[in-house]
């Protein structure tokens, strides 16, 4: 996977800054943020509430602007981009996992997969991404049918289905118990290692930073340290 | 300082978010209240007029009108069990030449006792004076005549009576309750060239030669007294003086008019609020249900509070009585502005002493009550699902909503349909009793506006089929005695006459079995281009030569078919009996008479062939040559003309329509834009976390606007059809239900009707849309990705 040859980066952040305004209240959320996002590589943001991890993930994944300084999606500077650039970005580029899944419970599984191959330039089939998470046996059952790691694999089912470049995923596992939330973890790791899309998993629970090619930690709107590890244990080692 | 409680202001702060949706529940109960407050008080305000003027200027129970009588037969009529009261008239029509119209008038000449205060159909003098006895022939006039021709006290007419021209010298303008609406007969009125002419009895008995007679009997009825027995004995007594057959008030035709008009009213004074009250309670229900649904986390909360749950309820459903209360104190004073209006309206047709649209007491309190139960309703329900509850379970976030196959989805056809439109059609059959409402109250707002189109459409078709297709000629006129056919030749003979064709008018009453109509036998030409029958595709089909054509209406009031037969009683001449079949009948939306081949009726009155009316077509180049000639005619009674009528009609009763329907319009505007905006408004709340996670995918926002409006989208289309079918169905009832003796409405809803309704429920749902769409634009994705509290 990642060797010591200088791998491509696919994100560029340089003097990242994010302030709110919240009526007469500023809020850092970003600080001076200088970050490169390698291909195929498994990243855990770790950091507790209020680090900054959301807006980061925010401004990856063209939900949001910076304040100050610049992102690169390869050669495309995102913090230039229009909104239908930024929408077009996503619909070609990311998948995005959600911690609440967020699926249309009107549609089916593989419906709720199809929704967004229908849209995507050069997708999967629907049915070969719920196949990869697992779920084939399951395809014509409905949101509320589903149990929550189900759900949350339907959910990671439709975000890869579009062969995304990266794929940010907010506390996936946050609304699971320790086992559901190995699976689907698992289910990450596998997705990223076959499809090679960037992974970043946004969470304040360090227990899942041993999956991770390097992990992140924000504090305080900064990047308080960047961690490689030597070796990745898979998500059934993990505990919680 | 006033201190609100934490929940009033929770209450006050929810009712301002959703603002534009308590708006459009308001305005929907805003336009039932004020179609409640101007109908009904339009309705209360023409009862009491009419109730009163009746009284006081002392309205006449039985009608009855003789070829001559002499004055002394009132005492006998007054010893008939039930008689009150009796009054023997003259009463004559005469042509007319009134200053500044080119046409010919008639004037109705009535006979009146200025002296005396206990006349029967007293006049109420509007303006002027009294007219005097003596030899300077003085006359009121009537006030929609009045005014039509701005004649004021000091104008002068001339008339022909009793084949005399003479100068009648207007004193004032004056109203009688026998002619609150100045109509003629069946078939349009027309003010301008028909007018009442009250003349001193001396006066006028003097003019006609009939010093001591009369031709005219009015009576009232003892409280309790049997209007058939007395009109019976009535009958009988006129009959060896050649009595026409006496008619109850039912039959009097201005008091159809008004009874027409009432009854119209007090259906739709009740069908119309009950509409849009039953849609403002839906909405209510609605926009309760799922503010409920989103504040299930504080429901929760202040019942762990210890709040009881009548405290929640009544905090929800005040949300429902502020915003309906709101609709309806907007729509009590919306009402009695239109009432006002409405009044102001009704004052051109009907004519009253006063006519004035007041806001009893009881109207307000009826409106609120009524407005009450539909915010009672709607909350009530509304909060009975959204509170059953435990703390603990409301406090739980909402498992995702169940949606199972429905039965469309084992047709192969599902597979193929658009992921949008299965969601769509999901979502509407898992709450189909929501889904089939709400489609039910958009077809309402179009069949709203079909019913109030519909009005025009009939009008329209008993113009074209009536005053075109059967009635060809540009001038009626009715002699003031028979003649021989010989006075057709002299008229055809007559400068601007094109052609002329004589017909013969017969007093009878018809009997078949137990009912009877007294009507008129108009016996007709063999040969005949100015008036026409029809068959059932509107080609002109010979007259059998015998038997009886009855127009619909009058086969209707009998109960008869073809073939059956018809005693016939002639009012006129040796008064035979006889009887005869029906032949065919006529759909004729006009008038209940009865038609027979001239030679045919001839016979069965057993004198040889005579006429007392004629159809003429004029060279209209040259009608104004023909107008003067037919001013001095002595043989005339009356005029009438028909394309004139035509028009002064649709200038008033249209734009009476015209107005009417605009409103009815608006109201129908409101009602769909109500239901559709708050529809939208509700499923894009209902949807709001869907729909962002979608943009947060990469859906554009026109993406998912699409999927949000399919489902207002469908549910429009569907209504639509529905909607014009309802309103189809409506425009039957009102015609089955308002055709009465004096029009018969046809069933035509043009297809420019059925399209401006398909239009008010497009248009309506294009302006939610684009509400809609704006409030898309502001959809916070980064909300959807934020931790649920």
């Amino acid at each position: 996977m990642l060797t010591t040859e200088s791998p491509r980066a696919i994100f560029s952040l340089r003097g990242v800054d994010k302030i709110y305004q919240m009526g007469e209240v500023h809020v850092d959320a970003l600080r001076s943020i200088d970050l490169d996002l390698y291909e195929g590589e498994f990243l855990v943001l770790l950091g507790a509430s209020g680090s900054g991890k959301s807006s980061l993930l925010n401004i990856l994944g063209g939900l949001d602007k910076p304040t100050r300084g610049s992102v690169h999606y390869l050669d495309w500077e995102l913090t230039q981009a229009s909104d239908d650039e930024l929408t077009r970005f996503r619909r070609e580029h990311v998948g995005f996992v959600f911690q609440f899944y967020n699926l249309i419970p009107s549609l089916s599984a593989l419906e709720n997969v199809e929704l967004v191959t229908e849209i995507s330039p050069s997708p999967m089939e629907a049915t070969e991404a719920l196949r990869r998470v697992g779920l084939d046996n399951r395809l014509f059952h409905f949101p509320a049918q589903l149990s929550g790691g189900e759900q949350q694999r339907v959910a990671i089912a439709r975000a890869i289905a579009k062969r995304p470049d990266i794929l940010l995923c907010d506390e996936p596992t946050g609304a699971l118990d320790v086992a559901t939330g190995r699976l689907v973890l698992d289910v990450l790791a596998q997705a990223n290692a076959e499809l090679g899309a960037v992974t970043v998993v946004i969470t304040h629970n360090a227990a899942i930073a041993g999956m991770a090619h390097r992990v992140i930690s924000l504090g305080s709107g900064r990047i308080s340290g960047i961690t490689r590890n030597a070796t990745r244990l898979p998500a059934s080692a993990l505990a919680w | 300082m006033i201190h609100l409680t934490s929940l009033q202001l929770k209450l006050l702060r929810d009712l301002w978010r959703l603002r534009a949706q308590a708006i459009a529940i308001a305005a929907v109960a805003m336009c039932g209240i004020a179609s409640l407050v101007t109908m009904r008080g339009a309705y209360e305000a023409l009862r009491i007029a009419q109730y009163t003027y009746y009284q006081q200027y002392r309205f006449a129970d039985v009608f009855a009108s003789v070829r001559r009588a002499p004055s002394s037969i009132t005492s006998a009529i007054r010893n008939i069990e039930g008689v009150a009261d009796v009054q023997a008239r003259v009463v004559f029509d005469a042509p007319l030449d009134v200053p500044g119209l080119n046409e010919p008038a008639t004037g109705r000449l009535v006979s009146l006792n200025p002296a005396n205060q206990h006349d029967l159909n007293r006049v109420y003098l509007r303006a002027g004076r009294l007219p005097d006895a003596g030899n300077r022939h003085e006359i009121l006039i009537s006030e929609a005549f009045a005014h039509a021709n701005t004649l004021q006290a000091g104008a002068v007419l001339q008339a022909v009576i009793n084949g005399r021209r003479e100068s009648l010298n207007v004193t004032g303008i004056a109203i009688s309750p026998e002619y609150i609406n100045e109509a003629r007969g069946s078939g349009f009125p027309d003010y301008r060239r028909f007018g009442v002419l009250w003349m001193d009895r001396e006066t006028l008995g003097s003019l006609l030669d009939i010093r001591e007679g009369c031709n005219d009997i009015v009576l009232t009825l003892t409280p309790g007294a049997s209007e058939a027995e007395v009109i019976h004995r009535l009958n009988g007594l006129l009959e060896p003086f050649g009595g026409l057959g006496a008619i109850g008030r039912e039959d009097q035709l201005s008091h159809q008019f008004i009874s027409n008009e009432l009854a119209q009213t007090k259906v739709s004074a009740t069908v119309i609020p009950a509409i849009f009250l039953s849609v403002a309670a839906f909405l209510v229900h609605n926009v309760l249900l799922r503010l409920s649904s989103l504040q299930r986390m504080q429901i929760g909360l202040l019942k762990s509070f210890g709040f009881s749950n009548a405290a929640i309820a009544s905090h929800y459903m005040q949300f429902a009585l502020l915003t309906v209360a709101t609709g309806s104190i907007t729509g009590i004073a919306l009402g009695s502005w239109l009432g006002h209006g409405l009044a102001h309206l009704y004052a051109r047709f009907f004519h009253f002493p006063t006519l004035s649209f007041s806001l009893s007491a009881s109207l307000v309190l009826t409106a609120l009550i009524v407005s009450l139960l539909s915010a009672l309703l709607g909350s009530g329900l509304a909060v009975y699902r959204g509170l059953h509850m435990t703390p603990a379970e409301a406090m739980r976030p909402e498992s995702p909503l169940r949606y199972q196959r429905n039965s469309l989805e084992r047709l192969s056809l599902w597979q193929r349909l658009p992921l949008v439109l299965r969601m769509v059609l999901r979502n509407l059959l898992r709450t189909p009793l929501k889904t089939s409402l709400t489609i039910f109250g958009l077809s309402m707002s179009a069949a709203l506006v079909i019913t109030g189109l519909f009005s025009f459409d009939a009008l329209n078709e008993i113009i074209r089929f009536q005053y075109r297709v059967l009635q060809r000629e540009d001038i009626s006129v009715i002699f003031n005695e028979e003649h021989s056919t010989d006075i057709i030749n002299h008229l055809n003979r007559l400068p601007g006459v094109l052609r002329a064709e004589g017909f013969l008018s017969a007093p009878v009453t018809l009997r078949v079995r137990h009912r009877e109509k007294r009507t008129a036998i108009i016996g007709l030409e063999r040969q005949r281009q100015l008036r026409l029958t029809v068959d059932a595709r509107e080609r002109s089909i010979e007259l059998p030569a015998e038997g009886l054509v009855c127009s619909r209406m009058l086969a209707d009031l009998l109960h008869l078919q073809i073939g059956d037969k018809v005693e016939i009683h002639f009012l006129t001449g040796r008064r035979q009996k006889t009887e005869v079949p029906v032949t065919f009948i006529l759909d004729e939306p006009i008038g209940a008479f009865a038609y027979m081949d001239v030679q045919a009726l001839s016979r069965l009155l057993q004198k040889t062939p005579t006429v007392n009316g004629a159809w003429l077509a004029l060279d209209m180049t040259n009608a104004d040559t023909f107008y003067r000639t037919i001013k001095v005619l002595p043989a005339l009674a009356s005029t009438s003309l028909r394309e004139v009528t035509i028009q002064s009609f649709l200038a008033t009763v249209g734009e009476n329509i015209r107005i009417n329907n605009s409103v009815l319009v608006i109201f129908a505007c409101v009602i769909a834009a109500g239901i559709i905006y708050n529809s939208a408004r509700i499923a894009l709340s209902e949807h709001a976390t869907e729909l962002a996670s979608l943009r947060i995918l990469g859906f554009t926002r026109a993406e998912v606007t699409v999927l949000l409006l399919t489902e207002q989208w469908l549910l429009t289309t569907i209504a639509i059809p529905l909607g014009c079918l309802i309103g189809y169905g409506l425009a039957a009832a009102i015609a089955a239900l308002l055709s009465q003796e004096l029009f018969r409405i046809p069933l035509i809803i043009s297809g420019r009707t059925f399209l401006i309704a398909a239009i008010v429920v497009v248009l309506s749902a294009l302006a939610s849309s684009v509400s809609i769409w704006l409030r898309l634009q502001k959809l916070d994705l980064i909300a959807v990705l934020k931790t649920r509290e």
